[in-house]
Formats: structure tokens, sequence, C-alpha cells
């Protein structure tokens, strides 16, 4: 055991320090056996977690020497009925009266998926591309207030009402992906900063919209805006029953999109190739800035789009929360999905599982909200140490990454 | 390394046997019936329950104040309450669809953001009953009871005690976000002080709000714009500030301590009780969320639910102002503002 570890050590300290293009490519390229394993490690820890959470383990805990068997059990029924209530929460309710409520789970989870879907494919081009894009926040922010603009003040026949809407939610977060992209390729600046920096203009922007009349409901002063009319709104595609709305067949429809445009277009090889080596891209004639400006205009669209879902699927009106945290939930997506839009697709569809079943835990397992936040973080922990789920799980280095990262 | 952390790991161990060596509890006969004896005898079979906004249900503020009038019920009326905390917009819904399905006879909601989903969920749910803090509606729901607070009321004694006994005639008031829940606070200090300078001639001024526009820290949470707005007031020659911005005011208190000679008018809660800075708090401006979610809860449990909506005023107590810290109003000043009371509950002054 020890031998390994100083293999690995050796192995580390041998290499020359990598720049973040090569971490993200590593993180990136890690295998999919990693991926599932840092899952496990992660719900594992949580398990843990759960029972040192649980007052019934703390009590049978203070007689332990007396009769230990009653701490196991009470550990036991705390993990079983935390991950039960995931379960029941995420997957399907089997204690549902109803048909609608037993279904019901699995359709909140592709809900929750949605926006998270959408964000995740831009973020996920921008990493094979080699920018690391931290905006979709903001870009979200931007194409929900132009989006919720458009469905509540407009009035427009229904069919159309919906794709113009849905169009100005692409185009602000295309223009707020734009502003960084031109500015990394005229003037070098930093994506990571320049993200950052928008994302607070972007909740400023949308505080100071909500403020005012014009996105305000009549006769009220809450930063709320109305609700964005019916014939704007993703139909709901189950029945009144789910909340599953038409943004999520959008989604996977983007998600063969972006696939087909970085692996069978040649933008897509251009952005690939710009990401892989920027410089041999410049020499074999590539315009590289183009490439730039193109990526992050793209994922900035994608991060609008995921602002309709919320704007015009879940949430309707525009409050000063409407982005949530899902911009930076995407980033993580992103690598857990090693930036390809199947795992993108996967890695939405866990995270929004573990979203949806946040109110389960809460409720019929007593559990604080924090403990699946603490599963996610753990995640995206273990995803950006592959060597660390290795050793936990005694794998062997792949030899593809040690070429890749030499 | 290895010494180290098997000296650790020995040290945990001791700790534990020490701790795990008191003996286990008889074993009844079953674990149904031990779980009932706890339970205060007068135990009723009602489920209620509560879903926070983003702010969590440890914001200090009225997230917190519903939470403990929610847990104060379940002590002393022996129901079963279950809560959640949303973490964001998106989690409203779901965590009130969540209450509904666990069987809440009662749900209640916290703040404007959670009112379309309430709305939403009490129309698809006839059956189940809600309340929500803070919100009324245009539209009246026979499941759908709003809690409602005239802070003003209260906001009016207060700044008509503050304008009393400012040294400076300056004082000063600001908000986390310019809603109506914070601005109901500012207007009803302006208005208090307002009818100071007319009553007795006097021309005392207030800092960060005017009635329509103000100051605003942006959030409410960053304690360090509060004390930035504070010390800007201070600077400014004010010496009786009213932060409403939640914990933000702990800023302006901050502020208001280095400055010495400098009172701050709590909000929400009686700010000597719950916050470090009792020795230089004027009063509180009190919003009695608890007691109010805590009456709810007990009146639906018992007499069954009415959705008659509930305001708080000074004449039912729901709002009102904490004791006058000592030598800062004088006893003539205390007894115009017993009128001023009594005269805003008889409706004689228009706060």
């Amino acid at each position: 055991m020890s031998a390994e570890v100083d293999k690995t050590e050796t192995a580390e300290a041998g290499k020359p320090p990598r720049d973040t293009r090569a971490l993200l490519r590593e993180i990136a390229e890690s295998n999919s056996l990693v991926v599932v394993l840092a899952v496990v490690a992660s719900l594992i820890i949580g398990g843990f977690l759960i029972v040192l959470a649980s007052p019934a383990v703390e009590e049978a805990l203070g007689y332990f020497f007396a009769r230990p068997a009653d701490t196991f059990k009470a550990a036991w029924d705390a993990v079983s009925s935390a991950y039960s209530a995931m379960f029941r929460g995420a997957v399907w309710n089997y204690n549902g009266d109803t048909f609608a409520q037993q279904f019901r789970p699995i359709t909140e989870t592709l809900t929750m998926a949605t926006p998270l879907i959408f964000a995740g494919l831009g973020l996920g081009m921008g990493f094979r591309a080699g920018l690391f894009n931290i905006g979709a926040q903001g870009q979200m922010m931007i194409g929900a207030m132009l989006g919720a603009y458009v469905g509540f003040a407009w009035n427009l026949p229904p069919v159309l009402h919906l794709i113009v809407a849905v169009t100005a939610c692409a185009l602000g977060g295309a223009l707020w992906g734009f502003i960084p992209g031109i500015l990394k390729a005229r003037t070098g600046a930093h994506e990571v900063i320049v993200t950052i920096m928008l994302n607070y203009v972007a909740a400023n922007l949308l505080g100071f919209a909500l403020s005012k009349d014009a996105f305000q409901r009549p006769g009220s002063d809450n930063p709320q805006s109305p609700a964005v009319a019916d014939s704007a709104a993703y139909p709901l595609i189950l029945g009144d029953n789910y909340r599953l709305h038409l943004g999520f067949i959008v989604a996977l429809l983007a998600a063969v999109g972006v696939w087909w445009l970085m692996e069978r277009s040649t933008w897509g090889f251009r952005f690939r190739a710009v990401g892989a080596n920027p410089n041999a891209a410049r020499t074999a004639g590539m315009n590289v800035s183009i490439a730039i400006v193109g990526v992050m205009t793209i994922a900035g669209a994608l991060a609008g789009l995921a602002g309709s879902a919320q704007i015009l699927g879940t949430e309707r009106s525009l409050t000063a929360g409407i982005a949530g945290s899902f911009g930076f939930d995407a980033i993580t997506v992103a690598l857990l999905g090693r930036s390809r839009p199947l795992g993108t697709v996967m890695a939405a569809i866990l995270f929004g599982g573990l979203r949806a079943a946040g109110p389960a835990l809460q409720v019929q397992a007593q559990l604080p909200i924090d403990i699946v936040l603490i599963i996610q973080s753990l995640i995206v922990l273990f995803i950006a140490a592959p060597p660390l789920v290795r050793f936990l799980f005694r794998l062997p280095a792949p030899s593809r990454e040690k070429v890749v990262t030499a | 390394m290895k010494k180290l952390v098997s000296i650790g790991a020995l040290a945990a161990v001791s700790a534990l046997t020490l701790a795990a060596c008191s003996s286990a509890p008889e074993e009844s006969g079953s674990s149904s019936t031990a779980a009932a004896t706890d339970t205060p005898a007068a135990s009723l079979d009602y489920t209620a329950c509560m879903v926070s906004d983003s702010g969590g249900f440890d914001d200090k503020s009225f997230n917190q104040a519903g939470f403990e009038g929610l847990q104060q019920a379940k002590a002393d009326l022996g129901i079963e309450v279950s809560t959640a905390e949303s973490t964001s917009d998106a989690d409203f819904a779901p965590n009130i669809a969540a209450m509904v399905d666990a069987g809440c006879d009662l749900t209640i909601t916290v703040g404007f953001l959670l009112g379309d989903a309430t709305a939403e969920a009490a129309t698809s749910n006839p059956d189940s009953s809600f309340a929500i803090i803070d919100v009324t509606y245009e539209d009246s729901f026979d499941n759908l009871k709003s809690l409602t607070f005239e802070t003003d009321e209260a906001a009016f004694l207060a700044g008509y005690a503050a304008a009393a006994s400012s040294k400076t005639g300056v004082v000063g008031t600001f908000g986390g976000i310019q809603i109506p829940s914070v601005t109901i606070f500012m207007d009803g200090f302006l208005s208090g002080v307002e009818y100071y300078n007319e009553a007795k001639g006097a021309d005392v001024q207030v800092l960060g709000w005017d009635g329509e526009n103000g100051s605003f820290t942006g959030d409410f949470s960053d304690q360090t714009k509060g004390q930035s707005t504070a010390q800007g007031f201070i600077d400014q020659g004010a010496d009786i500030i009213l932060p409403v911005a939640g914990p933000v005011g702990l800023g302006a208190a901050a502020a208001a301590q280095a400055a010495g000679d400098v009172w701050i008018i709590g909000v929400d809660s009686d700010w000597t009780l719950t916050t470090e800075y009792a020795d230089i708090i004027l009063t509180s401006i009190m919003k009695n969320m608890g007691p109010a979610v805590y009456d709810v809860v007990k009146t639906s449990a018992e007499d069954g639910f009415s959705s008659e909506a509930y305001v708080g005023t000074l004449e039912n107590g729901g709002v009102g102002v904490s004791a006058f810290a000592a030598n800062t109003v004088d006893e003539a000043t205390d007894a115009e503002i017993q009128e001023i009371s009594a005269g805003i509950i008889d409706g004689s002054i228009e706060p």
C-alpha cells in the first residue's frame, strides 16, 4: 500500500508544473470509472455525515459500551432512511398513494436538470476550447431578464411568443458571453476575471431593473416581475400534474446540436484545436480570436437558455434569485460530464436528482439541506483529484493519462 | 507521524469510552409507548409545517422568528412539526409540495418571494391549509391566511422618541433592499420625526430616507456595508440610527459603538436581548412574528383554521416598541409617546 503511494507521489513530483489548461484537460479526460467511483465515495462519506448528524445515533453513543447494538442500529436507520428518502425524492416514490405521486419525483429530477444541461453544455464547450468560463450565472440572469420582459410585456400569438421569448433569453446570454470573449480575443483579458466580474454586473443590473416600475407588478413595490404570459411559457409535456416542460426536450436537442458542432463540424474542430494548443492552431492558419469569441458567445447563449428554463418553465416571474446557483452548479456538471454532451446530460440528471431529493430529505428524513450540498461538493472534490479516487479504490494509474499529462 | 496518529486515536477512544459509560435506557415493552409518554398530555394530532425563503431559518429575521414560533407551538401543544429550508427560488414550489405530500395540516411560508408558489399550492390543494407571512393577496382564498404587520405604527413611535432624544438634531435610517417590508419601517420612522417637528416646532433631520428614495446596502448579509453606511451618517452628525436590514444592522451597531454617543434602534426583535450591543440600543421596533405564528398554529390546531387575515398592530401587540434605554427619553416624552400610541390605535393619528 505505502509503496503504491510513494510511486504515485514520485510520479506526481517528477512532472513539470502544469498550467490551468493542462489541468483542465486532465480533468476532462479522466476516465468514466473514476467519475462513478467519485460519486460512490461521496455517497459513502455523506453516509458518515448523516450518521454524525443523527440525534438518535448521538443518544445511542452515550451508552455505547452498555449496548453497542443500539448505536449500529441507529446509524443504519439514519443512513437507510436518508438514502431511501433520497430515492423517493428523486426517482420513484414507492410510498405515494396515486400513480401521479409515485411518478412525480423522476419528472422533478428532469425538471431540475434542465437548466443544468443547458448551462453545462455551454461551459463544457468552453473547457474543451481551453476557456474557463465562470460566467454562466450572469449569462443566465441577463437571458432570463430579457426573456421575462418579452414574456410579460409583449403581446404575441401563442407559438410565436414562446419562440421570441426563448430567442430573447439566448440573445441576452450570448451578449453576456460575447463581452468576455471579445475582451479575451482583442486584449488578452483573462476570461476567469472578466466573467466573474460580469456576474456581479449582471446581478446588480437585475436588482436595479427589479427596482423599476417597468419590471414590477402593477401596484406593488416588491422586486418581482409580473408572471410571463401563458403564451410565452414552455408547455408542460406530461400534463398539469408534473412540472416537466418543453424546455427539457429543447435541452436534449441542444445537447445533440453541441455534439454535432464539436465532433462533426469544422468549427468544432477549430474550437478543439484552439483548446489543445492555441499556438499550433494559429500556426496551422486558424483564426484563434474568432474561435474564442465564437465559443464564448455560444456558451453564453446556452446559459441564457438555462435562464429560459427557469423564467419560462418553472418560475414564471423574475426575481433577484432567478438563477439560484445553477450557473455555478453547471461548472461542476460540465466537469463531471467530462465536457462531453452525453456526459453533461447524465451529470445534470444526477445533480437534478440530488436537488429534487432536497425536499424529501428535509421533510421525510429530517436532515438538513446542507447534507445534499456537502455530497455535491464531495463529488467535485473527488472528480478534481483522480489520483485520490484511484488511491481509495486501489486503481492503477491508467497509462493513457500518463501520456496526456506528461 | 504514525505515532502521532496512534496517540490521537488513543485519546479519541478514551474520550469515547468515558462518554459512553453511561447505562443504557431500560428497554420498555414497545418504543412507541415510551415516545408517547414524552409528549404533553394534551397532545394534538396536528402537523404544522414551515418553508423558509432562501435566507434560511437562521437569518436573524423573519424566517428565524417564524421558526421559533413554530418550535414553541411544538413544545407547548405537542403537535408534529416539519420544516424545509429553501436554498434558492427554484426550491419554493417543490418544498411546499413536499409538505402537502407529507400530510401537513397547515403549511406556513415566509416572505413575498413565496407568494405565487403558496397561492398556487393553495389553489391546487383545497384540503390543506396555508398561511404566509408578509404577503397579502388581492383574491381571497378559503385555505390561505395572510399574516402582515403594520410596523410603521411602531416605527412612528420610535421616530418620535428618536427626534425627542437626538442631541445633534440629526437621525439616520437605511435599509437592506428597497422592498415594502423594509421601507414600511423607514416610512413610519420618518413620519414620527416629522410629527415631532410639527408638534414642537423643531427641525430634526432624517438622513437616508425621504419617503421615496434613500440609502440601501443592497443585501441582507454584508455587515461591512452596514458599518460604512452608518459611519457615513455619523460623519454627517447623526446620533441615532435605525438600520432596517436584518444582520447588516449589526455592522451599524459596531460603527455606533466605535463612534461613542450614538444610539441604534433595533428592528424585528428586542436587540437588547438578541444582540451584544445592549448598551447602545435606544429602543427596538418589534415585529412579533413568532407569537403571531404561534397563535395561528394554536388556533388552527385547537379550533380549526380560519382564512381571516391577521394584521399585527399596536392595538393587538403584533408590533410595538421595547422599553427605552435609561436616561434617554424623559418622562414627559414618554407620556407623549403613550398618547400618540393611543392616538394611532383609535385612528386619530395616521402613522
